[in-house]
C-alpha cells in the first residue's frame, strides 16, 4: 500500500530544507502511517535527493505528520542548481513510498 | 489611532510576487473587507530590486505594482478598505510615489500613504562583521564585499503604527508575512502586542492566509482524487475574527477552488517546521493543538492555536552574489534516446573539461526520468528524454561555456538532438542573520498630505 493511498502532502521550503506534511484520510490510516512511516523510513526514501538528518513531528488533532528533511534541495532555493528548486514536487516523492 | 470594532474581514491580496491579479479585486469588490493584504516579497527579491534601484533610483518596488492598484483602488476606496502591502520591496517610499501617480491618474487626486521605514539594515550589518550566520554559524564578515542586501523582518507593530496614521494604505519592504496579516487585527480589534493569546489567533490567520490560493485550492488539485470546483477562477481567502479571539476562514462562494478542513490542514503546515516552535517577531506559535471545523460551505473555523513571548532578536536576511549558474537543454526521442542523451552529457563533460573549466558543481538531469525525484531503480524509459546540463562558477565565462557546449550538439551531438535551449543567471544567494531588536529602529513616514 502506498502513502498515496492512505494521505494527502504538501511540500514546503526553507533554505536548505523541505519539510512535507503528511495528513491522514481517516483514522485506519493515521494509526499506519504513525507506526510505519517513520523518519528512518523517509529519509531511505529521499537517499536520491537529500542528505537528511529527517525530523518526525506528530500532529494528534489533524492526523498528520511533518517532516522536516535538512540539506534537500541543493544548498538552497536561491542557489540550487536543481530544476524545481524550492521542491514543491517532493511530496509526490513522499506520496509514492509502498508501506 | 486605533479602531475599535468587533468584528473585522481582512483579505488576501496576492500570495507571492507574480500572484493572478483578479482575485483581489473580486474580493474588494464583493468581499465586505475592511482590509486587503498584498504578500509579494520572496527571500531573495529585495536583492533583486536593490539592483533595478541602482540602475534606476524610482524603481525597486516589486513589478506588479501598478497593475495591483489599478485593479483594486477603485473598489477599496469605494468600500473604504485599508490596503497593506510589502511591495515596496527595496523602494517602499518610491512604491509609495508610484502609487499615487496611479491613484491620481483614476482621478483619486492626493491619496496619502503610509511608508514603513527601517527594514534595511545594510549599514548597520557592515557595521557588526562579527554577526554569526545562522547556517554555518561563521562570521557574516566573508559576505560582506558581495552584499546585495540586508534586511529585517519586522513585526506587525509597525503595520499597526502605519494604519494609526489614518492613511489608507501602508506600504512597506520587509516584513514577515503573517506580521503584514496580524497588523491589521492590532489595529482594527485594538488588540496589545503583549496580549499573545490573542497573537496566536492573528499569527494563525496570517500563516493560513499569506500564500492566497494555497488555502482555497491552489497546489491542492489531483484530478480525480482531490478535486475541486473552477480551478482556473481560484478565489482568494479572507479571514473574519473577532475582538475576543475567534478566527473564521472564508473564501466567496461564487469564486473557483475549495475551502474547506483538507485545504487548511495543508496550508497550517506548510513551510513549518516545529509545530511547537513557530517565530516570528511577534510571538512563538504553537499550532500543535490547532483543530479545523467546517462551519458551513466555504466557511472553516480554527481554534487552538498557542503563543508564546517573542525572542529578543529580529531575523536578517543578507542577499549577496553568488557566481553564476550556466545551463543547456537538449532533447531526444524514440529509439535509444536515453542511451543518446547521456553521450550528449559525456561529451559537454569532456568538452568543458578539455577547454580548461572545472565547476565546483555539476547537475545532469534527465528530464522525464530523474530531474526532480533524482535517479530511482527500475523506472522505465520514457519515449523521448531531455537532458539538461547545469554547473555553477564564479566565473561568467565558465558558466556561459555550458550552455555553449550544450548549444554545439545540435550539430556536433548525438543523432535526433532538438529543442535545445541555454541560459546563464547570476545567482543572488541569501543568508540569515539575528540581532538584537534595540539595533532595529522601524518608523513610518507619510507620503502625501494627511
Amino acid at each position: 500500500m502506498k502513502v498515496y493511498d492512505l494521505a494527502h502532502a504538501r511540500a514546503g521550503d526553507k533554505g536548505n530544507t523541505s519539510n512535507i506534511s503528511v495528513i491522514a484520510y481517516n483514522d485506519d490510516a493515521w494509526a499506519l502511517l504513525l507506526e510505519k512511516l517513520t523518519a528512518e523510513r523517509v529519509l531511505k526514501a529521499y537517499t536520491n535527493v537529500a542528505k537528511g538528518p529527517v525530523t518526525r513531528y506528530e500532529l494528534p488533532k489533524l492526523k498528520a505528520l511533518n517532516f522536516v528533511i535538512e540539506n534537500a534541495l541543493g544548498g538552497g532555493v536561491t542557489v540550487s542548481l536543481a530544476l524545481d528548486m524550492h521542491g514543491k514536487s517532493l511530496s509526490y516523492l513522499m506520496l509514492d513510498v509502498d508501506l | 489611532m486605533n479602531s475599535n470594532k468587533k468584528n473585522i474581514r481582512v483579505g488576501t491580496g496576492a500570495g507571492f510576487s507574480d500572484d493572478r491579479i483578479e482575485p483581489a479585486a473580486d474580493l474588494a469588490l464583493n468581499g465586505n473587507l475592511d482590509y486587503l493584504v498584498f504578500e509579494c516579497l520572496a527571500e531573495r527579491t529585495i536583492a533583486r530590486e536593490n539592483l533595478t534601484k541602482l540602475k534606476n533610483p524610482e524603481l525597486g518596488y516589486t513589478p506588479y505594482l501598478i497593475e495591483r492598484f489599478e485593479a483594486v483602488l477603485p473598489a477599496c476606496i469605494k468600500n473604504n478598505i485599508r490596503i497593506v502591502t510589502n511591495m515596496g520591496a527595496a523602494n517602499p517610499v518610491g512604491a509609495a510615489k508610484a502609487i499615487r501617480r496611479v491613484a491620481q491618474d483614476m482621478g483619486y487626486g492626493n491619496l496619502p500613504i503610509a511608508v514603513v521605514n527601517g527594514d534595511d539594515v545594510t549599514e548597520i550589518i557592515r557595521n557588526n562583521p562579527q554577526l554569526p550566520l545562522m547556517e554555518n554559524s561563521e562570521p557574516v564578515e566573508a559576505i560582506i564585499p558581495h552584499m546585495a542586501s540586508a534586511n529585517v523582518y519586522l513585526g506587525a507593530d509597525v503595520i499597526r503604527d502605519g494604519l494609526n496614521t489614518g492613511a489608507p494604505i501602508v506600504i512597506t519592504g520587509r516584513v514577515a508575512d503573517p506580521s503584514l496579516f496580524l497588523g491589521t487585527m492590532l489595529h482594527g480589534l485594538n488588540w496589545s502586542y503583549d496580549d499573545y493569546p490573542k497573537l496566536a489567533i492573528g499569527t494563525t490567520a496570517g500563516h493560513l492566509m499569506e500564500c492566497a490560493a494555497q488555502v482555497t485550492g491552489g497546489c491542492f488539485i489531483d484530478p480525480g482524487k482531490k478535486d475541486c470546483l473552477d480551478p482556473v477562477n481560484i478565489g482568494f481567502p479572507f479571514a473574519d475574527i473577532s475582538q475576543d479571539g475567534s478566527l473564521t476562514i472564508g473564501k466567496l462562494d461564487n469564486s473557483g477552488g475549495r475551502l474547506d478542513v483538507m485545504t487548511c490542514k495543508e496550508q497550517i503546515l506548510y513551510e513549518m517546521h516545529d509545530p511547537k516552535n513557530y517565530i516570528t517577531p511577534d510571538c512563538i506559535l504553537d499550532i500543535s493543538d490547532i483543530e479545523f471545523h467546517q462551519e458551513a460551505l466555504n466557511r472553516v473555523k480554527v481554534t487552538g492555536s498557542k503563543a508564546r513571548p517573542r525572542t529578543t532578536t529580529y531575523k536578517v536576511v543578507v542577499g549577496y552574489h553568488d557566481g553564476y549558474i550556466g545551463e543547456g537543454e537538449v532533447g531526444y526521442a524514440g529509439p535509444n534516446a536515453l542511451a543518446r542523451a547521456k553521450l550528449a552529457e559525456q561529451i559537454v563533460r569532456d568538452r568543458l573539461k578539455s577547454r580548461g573549466f572545472s565547476y565546483p558543481e555539476i547537475r545532469v538531469d534527465y528530464i522525464g526520468i530523474s530531474s526532480l525525484h533524482g535517479a530511482g531503480v527500475d523506472r522505465p524509459e520514457p519515449y523521448e528524454v531531455r537532458m539538461r546540463f547545469s554547473a555553477r562558477s564564479s566565473s561568467r565565462k565558465a558558466a556561459l561555456a555550458v550552455g555553449f557546449e550544450v548549444r554545439t550538439l545540435h550539430v556536433n551531438g548525438p543523432s535526433g538532438g532538438g529543442g535545445g535551449s541555454n541560459s546563464i543567471r547570476e545567482v543572488l544567494a541569501v543568508k540569515s542573520i539575528l540581532i538584537p531588536r534595540h539595533m532595529v529602529k522601524p518608523f513610518v513616514t507619510i507620503e502625501g498630505n494627511l
